[in-house]
């Protein structure tokens, strides 16, 4: 059996694309190294209560006061660990790559849900960026792009982008058939059906697909700390090389805390739609049985946020 | 208003790749089964022609699986047709660009839905108001209509709520809004009150019929109910596999259903409510004049082996009922002609339109069958006792099958 030289295939053409496209990879570096380190002076610069009022409030808008004491509490124990500046560093690098990879995942969504002949062909794509060992993406990156930050976020960015595809198309999907047929019976453009029916009905499924990008693109940080992008990710693997647990402990312990404090904030994003019909509706009935609302949506909706953190911190 | 608003001819789908084949052997008589077996392909529909004329509330009716909802579908185009043509109006809807066929959707074919198909993030009035959105309507034109519909469905009340906290005959009422704010011609109804449970759905029939009898749209109603489709139905379309196995009213479906398919159906419908008094009436076997000569009254009522007899004035109205005693005596008397001494209101009448459940208890309980009366109150007919038990016990073809 000969050997099928798949492997020098793979590499020539990164040497062929290195050799003849190096003004794009110089591009794509510079715009990333650009936002994150933008991103990332931002966050820094100013004292930390600043930005811990800021996501205080955030949660306290969108998830109500346990998620805002949550937050000042985690965020005041990231301080006293004296990881602040990794973990803003962190954030800053999982925000752009996630931005990014909901960016591309989502249109990439809705284009194979309307379209199977796109749908066929990014399936299996989806199921080898899936698949494929995370260390491996490391390799072409840092071909790519050197070491240091934007290695680490192209690899989160591809890495966190298959969640975002594969549940805007499913969200898509399961629209009921009827109401999409409704909306072109009365003669809606295929426009106006994607924006006005398809969209806000695949609204939490698609949210729940840009959850899942953030948390994948935390989980990936890590593993981009190996190519030396600050932040938590270079404290973890420096106290696996030092073999220094107590480090690695806080390390691993701010990332568990920075994960829970976005999974729960993106998490309402899910519910943001069915949340507020489900407060018309309450309101409605309370304005009619004059019934003082109750806070129900509040602690109703944080269960179904939970099984999203499960997935992602062990990838 | 001579030219029927929609037309349709030989219209036929088949769902599946090898379409030509499958096109030709149907043309061939072959059945659904035999065609999906040799080529792979479903055909949904076959050949299927008729026309629906302005105000005319047309049946189409099926069991599940019969193409019924497929052939609706065809209609507005919702799937394409793989032969024949659909007019509306006089233009062929296959012949249109996309445009222009949501143009047609838009403006002269609205369609109401089993599952009502509301958006549920929108309020009641931004349903209704959906087509006139899409048509880009000034928001006070969009509200207007929109409010008009709702007040002819009778749920302006809840015009502000969204469709989850309204119940299923209020959701299927805002779905006919949204079809009555476009201000359509044809309005397609797939299966509307099928999902409704019985007396929301009797609920549901009266606003139809209600609604039918101040717009007068030109309806085609999905239904798999033959009790549904003989109550709203001016016509009938019996479908089966996909083809048309009988067309016309109701009435003219029970007395002479066209084959066991659709003698099975008429064997579970309610004559009672679709038969009517014209459906049963006949000539009486003799009637009276005032003025006529009590004793030759007599002689004729003899020959017809009856009791008494409807008397007629100049206008065939009835003046009452001459009884064979009463004419005796005025003989006797010496009286020569019948005056009002010799009537009784020994009888009862019914307008031909009013079905048999309406008139049944006051069968028989005189001396003269019940009569049958036009708008005008002259009298058309008769319904004898025997005529009505008749009419109630015949079961065509599922004895004879069986």
């Amino acid at each position: 059996m000969p050997h099928v030289p798949l492997g020098r295939w793979v590499s020539d053409l990164i040497d062929w694309l290195l050799a003849t496209v190096p003004w794009l990879f110089d591009a794509v570096s510079a715009v990333m190294s650009a936002l994150v380190e933008g991103l990332t002076d931002l966050l820094v610069t100013p004292p930390p209560v600043v930005w811990i009022v800021v996501f205080a409030v955030v949660a306290l808008l969108l998830r109500g006061p346990w998620l805002a004491l949550y937050t000042v509490l985690a965020f005041l124990l990231v301080v006293s660990l004296e990881l602040w500046a990794e973990t803003m560093q962190t954030l800053a690098l999982v925000l752009v790559a996630a931005v990014i990879a909901a960016a591309i995942g989502v249109p990439l969504g809705i284009l194979a849900a309307r379209n199977r002949a796109v749908s066929v062909v990014v399936r299996p794509v989806l199921d080898f960026m899936q698949t494929t060992p995370v260390f491996v993406y490391l390799i072409p990156a840092v071909f790519f792009f050197g070491v240091g930050v934007v290695p680490g976020v192209v690899a989160t960015i591809l890495f966190a982008i298959p969640p975002g595809v594969r549940l805007t198309e499913l969200g898509i999907r399961q629209v009921d058939r009827e109401v999409v047929e409704a909306a072109r019976a009365f003669g809606a453009r295929p426009g106006q059906v994607l924006r006005e029916v398809q969209l806000p009905l695949a609204l939490p499924s698609i949210m729940a697909g840009v959850n899942q990008v953030i948390m994948l693109a935390l989980s990936m940080v890590v593993t981009a700390g190996l190519l030396g992008a600050a932040g938590l990710g270079a404290v973890v693997v420096r106290a696996v090389t030092q073999l220094d647990v107590a480090a690695g402990f806080e390390g691993g312990l701010a990332v568990v805390l920075l994960a829970i404090f976005l999974d729960r904030l993106t998490g309402a994003f899910g519910q943001r739609a069915a949340l507020s019909r489900f407060r018309a509706a309450r309101a409605q009935r309370s304005l009619r049985d004059r019934e003082p609302a109750a806070q129900a949506p509040v602690t109703g909706a944080a269960p179904a946020a939970s099984p999203a953190l499960e997935t992602a911190p062990d990838r | 208003m001579t030219a029927p608003v929609l037309r349709v001819t030989g219209l036929t789908k088949v769902f599946g790749a090898r379409e030509q084949e499958a096109l030709r052997l149907a043309g061939e008589g072959l059945g659904r089964d035999e065609i999906l077996r040799r080529t792979g392909a479903t055909l949904a529909v076959h050949d299927v022609g008729f026309a629906v004329e302005r105000g005319e509330l047309f049946v189409v009716m099926g069991l599940s699986g019969s193409g019924k909802s497929t052939l609706v579908r065809l209609l507005n185009r919702l799937i394409e047709p793989s032969a024949g043509t659909v007019e509306v109006e006089g233009r062929d809807l296959r012949a249109l660009d996309d445009a222009e066929l949501r143009t047609v959707r838009n403006e002269k074919i609205s369609m109401v839905f089993q599952h009502f198909a509301l958006l549920p993030h929108r309020t009641v009035r931004e349903n209704a108001a959906y087509a006139l959105k899409v048509r880009g309507a000034p928001a006070a034109v969009q509200r207007e209509r929109a409010d008009w519909a709702l007040e002819t469905v009778g749920l302006i009340d809840r015009a502000g709520a969204r469709p989850e906290e309204l119940s299923g005959g209020m959701r299927q009422r805002v779905g006919l809004a949204r079809a009555l704010a476009a201000d359509s011609e044809v309005l397609l109804m797939d299966e509307p009150f099928s999902a409704l449970d019985p007396l929301i759905r009797r609920d549901m029939q009266d606003l139809l019929e209600r609604l039918q009898s101040e717009l007068a749209k030109t309806i085609v109603f999905i239904t798999h109910d033959l009790n549904e489709a003989m109550r709203l139905g001016d016509r009938i379309l019996m479908l089966k596999d996909g083809r048309t196995v009988q067309l016309g009213t109701g009435p003219e479906i029970i007395s002479a259903p066209a084959d066991d398919y659709v003698a099975d159906f008429t064997s579970d419908v309610d004559r009672t409510r679709v038969l009517t008094a014209g459906d049963l009436l006949r000539e009486p076997r003799m009637t009276a004049r005032l003025g006529d000569p009590p004793g030759e009254v007599l002689r004729r009522l003899g020959t017809a082996e009856a009791n008494g007899v409807y008397v007629l004035d100049g206008d065939r109205r009835v003046a009452g009922v001459a009884r064979d005693d009463l004419l005796a005596r005025a003989v006797q008397e010496g009286r020569d002609a019948l005056g009002p001494r010799e009537l009784v209101p020994d009888y009862a009448t019914i307008g031909a339109d009013r079905p048999v459940v309406d008139f049944v208890h006051l069968v028989g309980r005189h001396t003269v069958p019940l009569g049958v009366l036009d708008d005008d109150g002259r009298l058309l007919g008769v319904v004898p006792r025997a005529a009505v038990l008749d009419a109630l016990s015949a079961v065509p073809a599922r004895g004879r099958r069986s």
